[in-house]
């Protein structure tokens, strides 16, 4: 596995410089991956490189960008927006030359939508949101402050907020509260129980499970094979 | 301490695949899936088993996942003000909170 670096454009115009985990040898078929987000990216990142080995064991070069505020980068997540993180996964496209995407969870939300791929699990943006309040309204009342999901949410469209650690600016809440991923007809969705067991961001600690990242390497070697024959 | 069971048997319960007796083995499939524990470990889990505050695991971005997965699964909606330390603390008072929603709906 090799780091590479590459460049995310700005909602300003400018550009930042973001990492990304590649493995391969230059070899026909280009996986993009986006991960899952914040505390997911976290549960989900062991699983997600274990696939990348496994695909590379099947001929399949995959290529794993951090996102703009996320993991390694610079940038600051409050900075962030949807469209911005959209416009990323574009980039990060055509930088890397995919040539097939696995989006994973909310990473759907994302997907460039020209390319052939599957969708992990996708989880709508509201049910993103949702989680992210609830665990925060969580932690505030534990701390004995009284506050609803409603008040925090209704706080984090006017001037963005922190949830969960997690620093989320005005434009990003108010576009997760519609953001749902759309299947296309080149784009198709694998269910968690497609593994064979329960999804890994359900664990409260951080778990890895090999059976379902042989799957889930499975699936898409499959289809890929299946595309080149067809 | 006994838990109370679902009165109304299986096979008549065509529509509610996730009620009564159900949510039991609901709740304690999520706990196997939120905790990683062997299902059989999870059939141990009693009325008094602790859970929020007792499980160093269950934080709150655990608890808030928890949550919304018995919400998805039992098809209920949990308001925050029905979220405290009596229905977290323990199994039982998980168990019985469940219940009592699917009662109502």
């Amino acid at each position: 596995m090799k780091l590479k670096s590459w460049t995310a454009p700005r909602p300003s115009g400018e550009a930042s410089e973001e990492m990304a985990v590649t493995l391969g040898t230059g070899r026909a078929a280009k996986l993009l991956i986006l991960p899952a987000w914040f505390d997911e990216a976290n549960k989900l990142r062991r699983l997600t490189l274990e696939t990348m080995r496994r695909l590379h064991e099947a001929e399949i070069d995959s290529v794993l960008p951090d996102l703009p505020g996320c993991n390694e980068s610079l940038s600051s997540l409050k900075a962030q927006t949807l469209e911005g993180w959209r416009a990323a996964a574009e980039a990060a496209c055509d930088q890397f030359g995919a040539t097939h995407v696995l989006a994973i969870r909310a990473g759907a939300l994302i997907a460039p939508q020209n390319l052939p791929g599957w969708h992990y699990a996708p989880l709508a943006g509201s049910k993103l949101l949702a989680a992210l309040l609830r665990a925060q309204t969580m932690a505030e009342r534990e701390a004995g402050r009284q506050v609803t999901r409603q008040d925090m949410l209704e706080q984090g469209r006017e001037g963005g907020l922190v949830l969960a650690g997690w620093a989320l600016g005005a434009r990003m809440v108010r576009a997760l509260e519609e953001a749902a991923s759309a299947e296309t007809a080149k784009q198709s969705t694998i269910e968690a129980s497609d593994l064979g067991g329960p999804g890994l961001w359900l664990r409260a600690e951080p778990a890895h499970d090999a059976a379902q990242a042989e799957r889930l390497a499975q699936i898409i070697a499959n289809g890929i094979s299946s595309e080149s024959a067809a | 301490m006994t838990m109370s069971t679902n009165p109304v048997p299986q096979e008549d319960c065509e529509v509610c695949e996730a009620s009564g007796t159900d949510a039991d083995a609901t709740l304690k499939a999520i706990m196997v899936d939120v905790l990683g524990i062997d299902a059989q470990d999870a059939a141990e889990f009693g009325p008094e088993t602790g859970l929020f505050g007792h499980l160093p695991e269950l934080d709150s971005m655990a608890v808030a996942g928890l949550l919304t997965e018995i919400e998805d699964r039992l098809g209920i909606v949990i308001e925050d003000d029905e979220v405290d330390g009596e229905m977290l603390e323990t199994y039982g008072g998980l168990l019985n909170f469940a219940e009592a929603k699917l009662s109502d709906t």
